[in-house]
């Protein structure tokens, strides 16, 4: 058996009277990304620090890269690079001081420390910038330096907490084509996510976690196989016409839509969206019924959980 | 551990580097200090009498002294703040010493101190302030100053890595700093205290430094009869070393292991 790029065995972990890791399993292969997604406070960031070596297991073992996180820090730490939930990075250096000063802690004599910063500026965009003070950087220039900073030392293997949480939707799109771009080259990535479409977009695989455990995994469509498929959205103009488009639904997709009661929204889960979209639309112009809205989309995390988590209590 | 020594001093630039950005870093041993040099000099002072001195020279240790205890505040701050930013962790996930994130911060506040010294020493020359006895007395007692600022960083360091806050570390900073540099024979002679005052006070390790710092610049030094005050530079030495060799282990073990606990 190959070396996995880290094996988690039943991490746990309570901090007083919460349990934030309750038994957490996880593998993932050399070169491949792993996306842990979850909602808030699910266990993300406690499972990121235990890899890390910056907190230490309650009960369970964790090895990266071979080495393990408890008994062989030192080794890890060398190997791994960690960009936290905040972009730690500081704001009185400019963007080039703080990469040096990454460079020289990881031991890099000071020509090459130079180089190398210059190079990560260049590469993540921020040349331009990089003799202003961190202070005057927008919260995307923060990211992208805190993502540099992580990538000094050129690591196997990479730990991204929520890299894209905060960000405008163009930052989002320029970080996930720079963490596209390191898997392409090689390196391991973890990385949390909040948001079904990034992990999505860029995880093999996908680790879901719900109260410190990892409630489903798998491949992006193996989740969301999983989960029912696409959802159809209708929404009736008036509570008067609601009843006979909801019957409508229900018979162009033989199963009975969920409604909303807040919003007046009908939710029909498809399996196949394009083929269950116009057998709505047909079912509607024949009884004549005209809609406000009516919307094919992906299920939200919400329903992943949901759909998730009752499985769970089913079984 | 060969690495150590070039750590510290990474970590030290970084915070030396901070002088440039943020000078207000600075105003806890520079304007603050100078301030008190002329409340006291001209306005309190007339109304303090020193046996057998001048309360000018009677001052000018005194406020020395407060300004090196004071650094303890901002280093504390400092370190908050780090941990509240994600930076320690960063630096915690790093193949480095890690003893080098505290230990460059000491050195590098060591410098600010420094700084601080030669401000003051300015504005004390301004206001009448004389080192009366010569160059090597004045140097040493300089040394012993930076000594205590050294030694109180790392007090400061421990609390730090305690707190959650900056307003926490403001609040604590001012109850660590205010008793410590006025329960003490600073700004008056501790002789008209009340005697559990006065006890502490002449037991402060503040008082300690603050009478080297009289005897060496030469000029009028209250008697009072507890030891560290009949043997000043001997108490402070022995104040600093004890104060450093509980403090930075303790530091160093709480750095070490504890964040594991947050
Ligand atoms: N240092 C801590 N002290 C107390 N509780 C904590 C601490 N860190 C995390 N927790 C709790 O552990 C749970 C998991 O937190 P976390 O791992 O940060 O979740 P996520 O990153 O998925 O949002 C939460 O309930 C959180 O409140
Ligand atoms: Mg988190």
């Amino acid at each position: 058996m190959a070396t996995a790029a880290i094996r988690a065995e039943g991490l746990a972990k309570r901090f007083g009277k919460t349990r934030a890791l309750d038994g957490v399993d996880l593998v993932v292969e050399p070169g491949t990304i792993l996306g842990l997604l979850g909602p808030n406070g699910a266990g993300k960031t406690t499972i990121v620090r235990i890899l890390t070596t910056l907190l230490r297991p309650d009960a369970g073992t964790a090895r990266v890269d071979g080495f393990d996180v408890v008994r062989q820090g030192h080794e890890v730490r060398r190997r791994i690079g960690l960009a936290g939930q905040q972009a730690a990075v500081d704001e009185y250096l400019t963007g080039r001081a703080n990469l040096v000063m990454m460079a020289r802690l990881y031991h890099m004599p000071a020509a090459s420390a130079r180089a190398r910063a210059d190079a990560l500026l260049e590469q993540l965009g921020l040349a331009a910038a990089g003799d202003r003070l961190v202070r005057t950087y927008s919260g995307g220039m923060r990211r992208r330096l805190d993502l540099a900073a992580s990538l000094v030392a050129a690591p196997p293997i990479i730990f991204l907490d929520e890299p894209t949480t905060g960000l405008d939707p163009r930052s989002r799109l320029d970080l996930w084509a720079m963490i596209e771009g390191l898997a392409r080259a090689g390196t391991t990535v973890l990385l949390t996510t909040q948001y079904l479409d990034e992990a999505d977009r860029l995880a093999g695989r996908i680790a879901v976690i719900d109260h410190g455990r990892v409630v489903a995994s798998g491949t992006p469509d193996d989740l969301k196989r999983g989960v029912g498929g696409e959802r159809i959205d209708v929404r009736a103009p008036d509570a008067d016409t609601l009843p006979a488009v909801r019957r409508a639904v229900a018979a162009a997709l033989g199963t009975e839509p969920t409604l909303d009661p807040e919003t007046g929204r009908l939710t029909a889960q498809v399996a196949d969206g394009v083929a269950g979209l116009r057998a709505v639309v047909r079912e509607l112009d024949r009884a004549g019924l005209a809609v406000n809205d009516l919307a094919l989309r992906r299920p939200t995390l919400d329903e992943v959980f949901l759909a998730l988590t009752e499985r769970e209590v089913a079984s | 551990m060969g690495w150590l020594l070039a750590d510290s001093w990474t970590v030290a630039k970084r915070h030396l580097l901070h002088i440039r950005s943020m000078p207000e870093k600075l105003s806890g041993v520079t304007i603050q200090p100078i301030v008190f040099v002329f409340m006291f000099a001209y306005i309190f002072g007339s109304a303090i009498a020193v046996p057998g001195g001048d309360y000018r020279q009677f001052l000018l240790p005194g406020v020395f002294v407060q300004s090196m205890a004071t650094a303890s505040a901002s280093i504390m701050a400092g370190i908050v703040s780090d941990m509240a930013s994600g930076v320690m962790d960063r630096f915690r996930s790093l193949p480095m010493a890690r003893a080098a994130v505290l230990i460059g911060h000491t050195g590098a506040n060591l410098v600010e101190s420094g700084l601080g010294i030669v401000a003051m020493a300015v504005c004390g020359l301004i206001v009448g302030w004389r080192p009366e006895l010569g160059l090597a007395p004045t140097l040493a007692a300089f040394g012993l100053l930076l000594l205590f600022g050294f030694a109180m960083s790392w007090v400061g360091v421990f609390a730090g890595l305690f707190l959650k806050s900056s307003e926490g570390a403001q609040g604590l900073g001012f109850v660590l700093i205010m008793p410590l540099t006025f329960v003490a024979n600073t700004f008056v002679p501790t002789g008209g205290m009340p005697a559990i005052l006065r006890a502490i006070a002449n037991w402060n390790p503040t008082s300690a430094v603050v009478t080297a710092c009289r005897q060496l610049f030469g000029g009028a030094v209250p008697a009072a009869p507890a030891w560290p005050q009949v043997h000043p530079v001997l108490a402070s030495l022995l104040w600093c070393a004890a104060l450093v060799a509980a403090f930075l282990p303790l530091s160093v073990w709480r750095f070490r292991r504890a964040m594991t606990a947050r």
